[in-house]
């Protein structure tokens, strides 16, 4: 029985459930102007007839459904493929395209790890992330600790993200401050020169694709 | 038009309203990494002005040192930032 805690002590905390979860509390609060405005928007865009409530469900669940699959699966066939690596250099919103990920109007740079060089990507002004590859970017890399941290002593960051660098390897800091977005392309760990691309997917970690992290090792 | 390995310096000027160049970017010299092409101009588009003229954007590299001085973590790590061509002078 899922709920069957006679076995060990309860501990009833204020704002928890019985079983020990937190309640959320309801959104009983009055709108704020922007929800408002977002409403009456919607609802004279399918008033006029230029949208319909399905298809705005519809792009919801897209935009929702982006996730660092998508980027994973650019990065190992840049691992598997050097031609596709040169076009994703090269230029890596056409790159992701390719596979169906596009970037709309915004532009993609790929910027590559290598023996000598490590590359974390920021925004110091507000959150710019590559959400066609990566979904919605982690709460901490809102934070003002991450942004303003990680331009001042980012390897610090990177330690407390269990990155330790050598001081031999460059840090290459990336500030998203206008219309470029970023993504990290890692080097691919050693020991995985036999794994097919689906196999090496499953090793890159969103992290490792913002700089805070490498991939996972077979 | 700035070229790649070009010296630029991050203009000190602090105007009023919506602009992209970090402050604390603000007088420090890096080098052009890669220009991008034009792009519009976010001073104007944060107010709705969607037809002003486009501005050559650039990569810049900037390092530890140049940024934090004495401070700076490990001086030859790099920051790379998008600056626009109106914030750049050349630097010597």
């Amino acid at each position: 029985m899922p709920h069957d805690h006679h076995d060990h002590d309860h501990f009833h905390h204020d704002g928890m459930s019985p079983s020990g979860h937190p309640y959320r509390a309801d959104n009983d609060e009055p709108l704020s102007y922007w929800q408002c405005m977002e409403i009456a928007v919607r609802e004279l865009l399918i008033e006029k007839g230029h949208v319909t409530p399905a298809e705005i469900a519809a792009q919801i669940e897209a935009m929702d459904a982006r996730s660092p699959a998508n980027g994973a699966a650019v990065v190992a066939r840049a691992w598997t493929d050097p031609a596709f690596k040169a076009r994703l250099l090269a230029d890596a919103s056409a790159a992701s395209a390719e596979m169906g990920f596009d970037i709309g109007g915004l532009r993609l740079i790929a910027v590559e790890n290598t023996g000598d060089v490590h590359n974390v990507i920021v925004c110091t002004l507000c959150s710019c992330y590559p959400r066609n590859l990566l979904g919605l970017p982690p709460d901490w890399y809102k934070t003002r600790a991450y942004r303003a941290r990680t331009v001042k002593e980012p390897r610090k960051v990177l330690a407390e993200f269990g990155l330790e660098l050598p001081e031999t390897t460059q840090v290459r800091v990336h500030d998203s401050t206008a219309d470029m977005r970023y993504i990290v392309l890692p080097a691919r760990p050693a020991g995985t020169e036999g794994m097919d691309e689906t196999a090496l997917a499953a090793l890159v970690t969103r992290d490792s694709m913002i700089g805070t992290g490498l991939p996972k090792t077979p | 038009m700035a070229s790649p390995a070009d010296k630029v310096r991050v203009k000190t000027m602090m105007p009023p309203g919506h602009v992209r160049a970090p402050a604390y970017l603000r007088g420090k010299i890096g080098v052009i990494e890669r220009p991008l092409g034009e792009f519009g101009n976010p001073e104007l588009l944060a107010y709705g002005h969607t037809d002003g003229p486009k501005k050559p954007l650039y990569r810049v590299r900037f390092t530890m040192a140049e940024i934090w001085g004495d401070a700076a973590e490990t001086p030859t790590d790099t920051i790379d930032a998008e600056i626009y061509g109106h914030w750049l002078e050349p630097a010597p």
